[in-house]
């Protein structure tokens, strides 16, 4: 029997989905613990750690813009700087953005709707731990949500991480405008990684698709090893 | 001393809420040939000097008030 890895899943004010990501997590086989920001340590044995969706803070100033000085975003800086996977969903993605873990930012959607529907997304790297379980070029099926998604990086900034193959999920048709159709980034190291599509919803095909699961699956077996790694 | 953050979407970047705002003062009537949207932040601090003043208001723009990625800004330091 498989060791069940621990995953600490934030819960900012004003997150939202933080218990659906918890509950997939848990189905997935994670033993998921919800996080208030408040904290300054993460769990003991934090293999992972997951930045929900929702409106952090009333996305006052800007989105993401606030949630990066909760106290607990210390100890995610410590996990990631050490090698451990963080993922940022949504929210949690313009989070990471404006914290500087993830390069680019979210901005208002081109058409100023709030798209909220179900998209597919090309998945153009599979070296990722996140995407380790996908096909290149799979397209999956997971919905979106969010009224600032559109993600933007200058040409230069845009071909380097092109170049360094940071650039991981596409949208399959046009969304809300993002350079590139850029769905989801990576950083340098490849241990961070920011979607704006809701993984955590689609983990069945009762709910749609399970397409997300193939995501968060990988994020749990990349925990897991983690775990028997520090054991 | 009181000092004004003018925050503004940068030259080229693509402004939809500018747009939107322009396409219904439009509908209204006015030849508007152009608008942009950004924010206003208005601040008391401590200080000594006006040069004082700017140089920190220039930090909190660069740390937190502004993304430079997409926003410029401009200082004005209102009440010496």
């Amino acid at each position: 029997m498989s060791i069940a890895p621990r995953i600490a899943v934030l819960v900012f004010p004003g997150s939202n989905d933080d218990r659906d990501a918890a509950w997939a997590l848990g189905a997935l086989g994670a033993d998921a613990h919800l996080v208030w920001h408040a904290e300054d340590a993460l769990p003991r044995d934090t293999a992972a750690v997951v930045l929900p969706g929702g409106f952090s803070y009333g996305d006052y100033l800007r989105c993401g813009a606030i949630a990066r000085f909760a106290p607990v975003l210390d100890a995610v800086r410590e996990l990631a700087a050490a090698g451990g996977p963080v993922l940022g969903i949504c929210n949690g993605f313009q989070i990471l953005c404006e914290a500087g873990l993830l390069p680019g930012v979210l901005r208002r959607n081109r058409d100023l709707d709030f798209v909220c529907r179900d998209v597919g997304v090309r998945v153009d790297r599979t070296d990722t731990l996140f995407t380790a379980r996908c096909e290149p070029g799979q397209e999956l099926t997971i919905p979106v949500k969010h009224g600032e998604g559109s993600w933007y990086a200058g040409d230069d900034l845009y071909e380097e991480l092109e170049a360094a193959g940071q650039l991981v999920l596409r949208y399959a048709e046009d969304c809300n405008g993002s350079v590139g159709d850029v769905a989801g980034v990576c950083n340098e190291e490849r241990n961070v990684f920011g979607l704006m599509p809701h993984p955590e919803h689609a983990v069945d095909p009762l709910l749609g698709s399970g397409d997300g699961a193939l995501l968060l699956a990988a994020l749990v077996d990349a925990a897991r090893e983690r775990t028997l790694a520090l054991a | 001393m009181r000092v004004t953050v003018l925050i503004r979407p940068k030259q080229g970047i693509l402004d939809p809420q500018g747009e939107a705002v322009q396409g219904s003062l439009r509908k209204l009537g006015f030849a508007v040939g152009g608008a942009r949207v950004g924010r206003l932040v208005d601040l008391e601090l401590d200080a000594t000097t006006s040069e004082q003043a700017r140089s920190e208001v220039e930090r909190m723009c660069h740390e937190l008030l502004a993304n430079p990625l997409i926003e410029s800004f401009e200082v004005e330091v209102t009440d010496a």
